[in-house]
């Protein structure tokens, strides 16, 4: 056999072995392990249905050591197709360093507001590089059975807030705050990001932190702490080395009566809870006082700029903005709210209570996500730090104000 | 003949070894050495010379974590010299005592953890101690000493010390049985010996047996620095990368984790990292040869 006639061949049978399954397999790479069963359920079969040449894998690891795994993945060349996206400068960064693509052209884009995309664009907003998914807003969830039997209404204010507290507290037949500070964040994002917006007016306090107009030690960013360090008296025992899910069980097997939540939570609340379960947003300093809410841009989907499956990912792209995963993803993952300008219909009640907000409240994202932690202290792992420290009682809020403002002043040039 | 003739089996025999070592071992060591010695501006890397190092121990906000992190590990390595140590030669004496019956099973069972995995002993211990599901406050509250509980791996003051103690347990084997088998390995005739002098009992462990196994004692030590040093997992399982509360579990290993890695928005910077492993890797080194030059030489060594 000559060497054209076996070129030929191979040719041939390349052709051939393309058109009898032309299948591309996408793989994805995530941090929302929670969320296996609803993609390989709801999602991918929806869309493999209408794409039947492509197959969609799932593949997530841990939350904590995801942007460590993607990081290393990306730079051994070993990474999915699609890469889901943290909001700002996690994402930034991916794109600056070239492993992201620019997605500006993708028709899907059209259905997301500026708002909505400013978590995964260029500061100057000359190229997007996720397609939007979801954002999470935060409040409180609370055990409606407990609250009944204990005669409680929900609080508006922060008075009213520690009257509640208080009353659970003197009856002792609930815990009634479930929070730890092992794990840190959860004192951060619900606690400190949870409230404080109600203090700063949410995106005009947040923009004026970035523009250096105020500081971390003027009375709007310290009150949140002063309020977190009320709340050391309501967790409970040995709160200090309680993680994560030990609060989410305390909760959910009703032992204890509010939980400072995401409204990410509300899904596994669902499947876990046996009481009916209410939802209220961060109560206001003053009667009267205007709302602000945190409805965090939390979630995105780009495309790896090394996949070698790039025209199939960027259908699967096209298709993430669509309505109809904004309608599944609403559905299915409910406390994911969907960040397109689609109206979409909601069935979990929780998760209807929690959106209703946008309605009444001024939306903010989290303060620290976007420019402020790109420097060294990074200011949201300080937050974390300083939140866990002031529940304790082992830093005061002004103090802990303090050292946050001077380790942002350290590096960051408007608050110089 | 013979002299000048390169053997050529010793190359060969050597070979397989010498470079999987170096692929491995050598070649990342060295690069991590040279990593630390660049940074990155604007998405290329630059060669700053020792500029990582001067902000790692010149800059209060690195140097001030640095040595926050070194302490912890030093205190680490004290509890491990002062309670793994001791307890594992004391339970190889009594192992080695030639009435204990079952000797091999509470061998087999203290060694056990060792080969145990990070993960597995920290979120175990992490439930044992958990104040809301944990067998501790309720071991405690059944002997009535409920009061002397208290969240220990949420306290500052305690996270470290406790999680010292969990890798004593998890580690007392591995002192045990190198003690174990150099008990084993004096000679019958010298304790005899001793006998006809009339040492016996507790005098004979103290002037015969522990001079002879302080060499084992010796390498024991250095295995701790070593590992003590180099320890990561079990922070890192138990108390996650930010070594809390307020940093008081930060070794420099989770320090270096956090700095090469990054953490949740902190992005990770390679070069830093580097030059943090680039100074744990010349604590170490300081450490050994302190023991190689100084102490193992005076160590007195008997020929049986």
């Amino acid at each position: 056999m000559n060497r054209k006639t076996l070129s030929a061949m191979l040719l041939a049978s390349t052709a051939l072995g393309g058109a009898a399954h032309a299948e591309i397999t996408l793989t994805i790479e995530s941090w929302r392990n929670d969320d296996l069963t609803l993609w390989q359920e709801k999602i991918i079969p929806a869309f493999e249905a209408q794409n039947p040449d492509i197959k969609v894998k799932f593949t997530p690891s841990a939350p904590a050591e995801y942007n460590a795994v993607l990081n290393a993945k990306l730079d051994a060349g070993s990474a999915g197709d699609l890469i889901t996206c943290r909001p700002f400068d996690t994402s930034l960064g991916l794109y600056e360093a070239g492993h992201l693509a620019d997605l500006s052209d993708l028709g899907g884009m059209a259905n997301f507001s500026d708002v909505a995309k400013s978590a995964w664009q260029t500061d100057d907003g000359s190229a997007t590089f996720c397609v939007p998914m979801a954002s999470v807003i935060h409040g409180f969830i609370y055990n409606k059975d407990a609250f009944e039997e204990l005669g409680l209404s929900v609080p508006e204010t922060e008075a009213q807030f520690f009257e509640v507290l208080d009353k659970i507290q003197e009856d002792g037949s609930y815990i009634p705050m479930a929070m730890g500070t092992n794990d840190q964040w959860e004192a951060a994002t619900m606690g400190y990001n949870n409230i404080g917006p109600n203090y700063w007016k949410g995106e005009e306090g947040r923009l004026a932190l970035i523009d250096g107009s105020q500081k971390l030690t003027d009375e709007q960013w310290v009150a949140p702490y002063r309020q977190l360090a009320k709340w050391g008296a309501y967790l409970g025992d040995g709160y200090e080395a309680q993680t994560y899910p030990d609060s989410q069980n305390l909760f959910t097997l009703g032992r204890a009566a509010i939980y400072p939540a995401g409204s990410w939570e509300i899904s596994g609340f669902n499947n876990l809870a046996d009481f009916e379960m209410g939802a209220f947003k961060p109560p206001v300093p003053n009667e009267g006082d205007g709302c602000y809410i945190s409805d965090h841009t939390d979630i995105a989907i780009g495309l790896n700029a090394a996949s070698p499956n790039a025209e199939a990912a960027r259908t699967f792209l096209d298709w993430v903005g669509s309505e109809e995963f904004a309608t599944i993803y609403a559905n299915a993952l409910p406390g994911f709210f969907s960040l397109s300008s689609f109206d979409v219909a909601m069935d979990d009640p929780l998760a209807q209570e929690f959106v209703s907000w946008r309605g009444e409240c001024g939306s903010t994202i989290r303060s620290t996500y976007q420019i402020l932690s790109r420097g060294t202290p990074n200011l949201e792992n300080e937050t974390w730090n300083a939140s866990a420290q002031v529940i304790k009682g082992a830093e005061t809020p002004e103090d802990a104000g303090k050292r946050l403002q001077d380790g942002l002043a350290t590096w960051y040039e408007p608050q110089k | 003949m013979g002299k000048s003739r390169i053997r050529w089996h010793i190359v060969v025999f050597l070979a397989p070894a010498v470079l999987v070592y170096t692929a491995v071992m050598i070649f990342p060591l060295f690069n991590t050495l040279r990593l630390a010695l660049y940074t990155e501006v604007e998405q290329s890397r630059v060669f700053v010379g020792l500029d990582n190092f001067r902000r790692l121990f010149g800059d209060p906000l690195w140097s001030e974590a640095f040595w926050n992190a070194l302490g912890n590990n030093f205190w680490f390595f004290f509890i491990h010299m002062l309670v793994q140590n001791p307890i594992g030669i004391a339970l190889a004496a009594i192992l080695s005592h030639p009435r204990l019956r079952f000797a091999a099973f509470y061998r087999s069972a203290i060694f056990i953890p060792t080969i145990l995995s990070f993960v597995i002993v920290g979120f175990a211990w992490k439930l044992i101690l958990s104040p809301i599901w944990g067998i501790a406050p309720d071991m405690l509250k059944a002997i009535g000493l409920k009061s002397l509980y208290a969240p220990w791996l949420g306290k500052e003051e305690y996270a470290l010390t406790t999680l010292a103690l969990v890798s004593v347990w998890q580690f007392v084997g591995i002192p045990m049985m190198l003690i174990y088998a150099a008990l084993l390995s004096i000679p019958e005739e010298i304790l005899e010996a001793a006998e006809v002098e009339g040492i016996t009992g507790m005098s004979a462990f103290w002037k015969i047996k522990l001079p002879l196994i302080l060499p084992s004692i010796g390498i024991i030590s250095i295995l701790t620095f070593v590992g003590n040093f180099n320890a990561f997992d079990l922070i890192y399982a138990a108390q996650g990368a930010l070594a809390g509360p307020d940093f008081s579990t930060d070794i420099l290993g989770t320090f270096m984790y956090r700095t090469f890695f990054g953490f949740q928005l902190q992005l990770g910077d390679p070069h830093m990292g580097s030059a943090i492993a680039t100074s744990m890797f010349g604590i170490i080194l300081t450490g050994v040869c302190i023991y190689l030059f100084v102490i193992q030489t005076r160590i007195r060594r008997y020929q049986f």
